[in-house]
């Protein structure tokens, strides 16, 4: 099946000695380091919300306005309240601090009431209902909420640029692709001669065809190693260590899975950019007698 | 089962694009390991003639039978197998200029399916018979004008071709070459080879017993009542046909 990547000497001079010497492998390779730069981005990402996700899928918290004065009596409660793992307190000197931000000085002043918020994790099936009933026993005011609803803008954007980037890396492809098939055209229209006078000997397509698909599979690999090489490193700057799993930005990591997706994708690339240089010479060569 | 004609013509007409017909209603057949000559003034559709036989362009009316297919409109998927039957010098020897003259001879072989090892004898052997041994190594550019012939007449030999196709073969080789090509034409026209040589040059023609002459006028065969006839004999010997 893949006779056509161990060609002979005499084979290899029929399309000349010369490697690289189109613009081909420099094409696939800066397509190459995109992919590879973009395609870490988007698992990153995806990494991102689905730690996020997992985070905050089973958080809620308890918010009674202006109500800090029973809060160790409603955090037992929620702790002891069945489905509920684990539960704290946010202190109020926390909260205030939290509040600076917005309103300065005048956040530390006893006149400001300030809300009791607890957090709690349930177990997966967790009837919410009967907490919120537990809850609002002992402070009527209470109103229990959903992390994930908080934060459900958030992953929604981090799942769209995840989409956009997993786009992006189609968008490449497609045109590295049409890179391709401008160089296989090239490469024919250069060669035209050899292929006449081949076609004139009883060469059949699939001879003439296997001598660019090498050529341009050599090209293809080479510049998508390339690529991926320089995307490796700029990859290795941008992560706080050198450790193969390491954080990307901001507390997103790569996964094996992921390093295993990108080790894999300039493999793809030359996969790819092979079997379009295979279908266009093939397609220029059916219009020929 | 061996056939009595290797091309049959029948009705062929000829026309490139939406020009007048270069080639018209031609009909004739060329028997197996028959020796012809194609003559005929410049222009008259000679090397449009050869084109058709050795698969290089279609018809545009008529059918054309080679080793007794039907291949007029045949799939272009069938025609390399024929084609690796058939030699072909062309006019300008359309020698690949990056490959070195061994490789050039060896390229029939090599698409043929040849390994490496089994080309090297036969086309030592070959560049021999043609005067070369010597420039095997050397790349069309720098090989003279008949150097390069001989290089192109080897390649169409090489495979021992059923049908051989030869373009004006001795235009560009002395006198003493020109008859040692005869000689190898010959000798493989006996060991079955039919062979087609299109030529201006009447000596050849005349010191080739036994061959046939087709002769090309205005893209017609001249004398449709004997197309396929022996040379003329001297007294235009020596002109031009």
């Amino acid at each position: 099946m893949l006779d056509w990547l161990l060609a002979s000497p005499s084979e290899r001079r029929l399309l000349g000695e010369a490697r690289l010497r189109g613009p081909t492998a420099w094409v696939i390779a800066i397509m190459s380091f995109s992919i590879l730069i973009i395609a870490a981005a988007g698992l990153a990402l995806a990494s991102t919300a689905g730690m996020l996700t997992r985070a905050i899928e089973a958080r809620y918290s308890v918010e009674v306005p202006a109500g800090g004065a029973n809060v160790e009596a409603l955090l037992g409660t929620v702790r002891s309240a069945p489905g509920v793992t684990s539960a704290e307190a946010v202190p109020e000197s926390e909260m205030r601090r939290t509040l600076e931000r917005w309103l300065g000085p005048a956040a530390q002043s006893s006149e400001l009431p300030v809300p009791a918020l607890i957090n709690f994790n349930v177990k997966p099936g967790a009837d919410l209902g009967a907490i919120r009933r537990r809850v609002q026993a002992v402070a009527p005011a209470a109103s229990i909420t959903a992390h994930r609803e908080a934060v459900g803008p958030l992953l929604h954007s981090l799942r769209l640029l995840q989409w956009v980037a997993f786009g992006l890396v189609l968008l490449l492809s497609a045109a590295a692709s049409a890179a391709v098939v401008l160089a296989a055209r090239g490469a024919l229209d250069t060669h035209r001669f050899t292929i006449e006078v081949m076609h004139g000997i009883g060469a059949t397509d699939l001879q003439v065809t296997n001598l660019f698909q090498r050529k341009i599979a050599i090209d293809a690999f080479v510049g998508s190693v390339a690529g991926a090489a320089a995307a490796a490193l700029v990859l290795l700057v941008l992560t706080t260590g050198a450790s193969l799993a390491g954080e990307l930005t901001g507390g997103a990591t790569l996964s094996v899975l992921d390093l295993l997706i990108l080790a894999l994708l300039p493999l793809a690339l030359t996969a790819l950019a092979t079997w379009v240089a295979r279908a266009a010479v093939l397609a220029a060569l059916r219009k020929a007698l | 089962m061996v056939l009595s004609q290797v091309a049959e013509f029948d009705s062929v007409g000829l026309r490139y694009g939406t020009g007048a017909e270069v080639l018209r209603d031609l009909d004739f057949r060329l028997a197996n390991g028959g020796f012809y000559f194609l003559t005929g003034p410049s222009g008259a559709g000679k090397t449009s003639l050869l084109k058709l036989l050795y698969l290089a362009q279609r018809p545009t009316r008529g059918r054309i039978r080679i080793f007794g297919e039907e291949l007029s409109d045949a799939p272009r998927e069938l025609l390399p197998q024929f084609r690796r039957r058939i030699g072909v010098v062309f006019q300008d020897f359309r020698l690949i200029r990056h490959l070195s003259a061994f490789d050039n001879v060896a390229l029939p072989l090599r698409i043929a399916g040849a390994a490496d090892e089994q080309v090297e004898g036969p086309v030592r052997e070959m560049l021999a018979w043609v005067g070369l041994a010597d420039r095997a190594s050397a790349r069309p550019p720098t090989l003279s004008g008949g150097e390069q012939q001989r290089v192109a007449i080897a390649r169409a030999v090489i495979n021992r071709p059923d049908l051989l196709v030869a373009d004006e073969p001795t235009g560009n080789v002395d006198a003493e070459m020109a008859q040692r090509l005869l000689h190898l034409f010959s000798a493989l026209n006996r060991l079955g080879t039919t062979v087609v040589v299109a030529t201006h040059d009447v000596g050849l023609i005349n010191a080739t017993p036994g061959a046939q002459l087709i002769r090309l006028e205005n893209g017609a065969i001249a004398d449709p009542t004997g197309t396929l006839r022996n040379p003329p004999a001297p007294p235009w010997s020596r002109s031009r046909c």
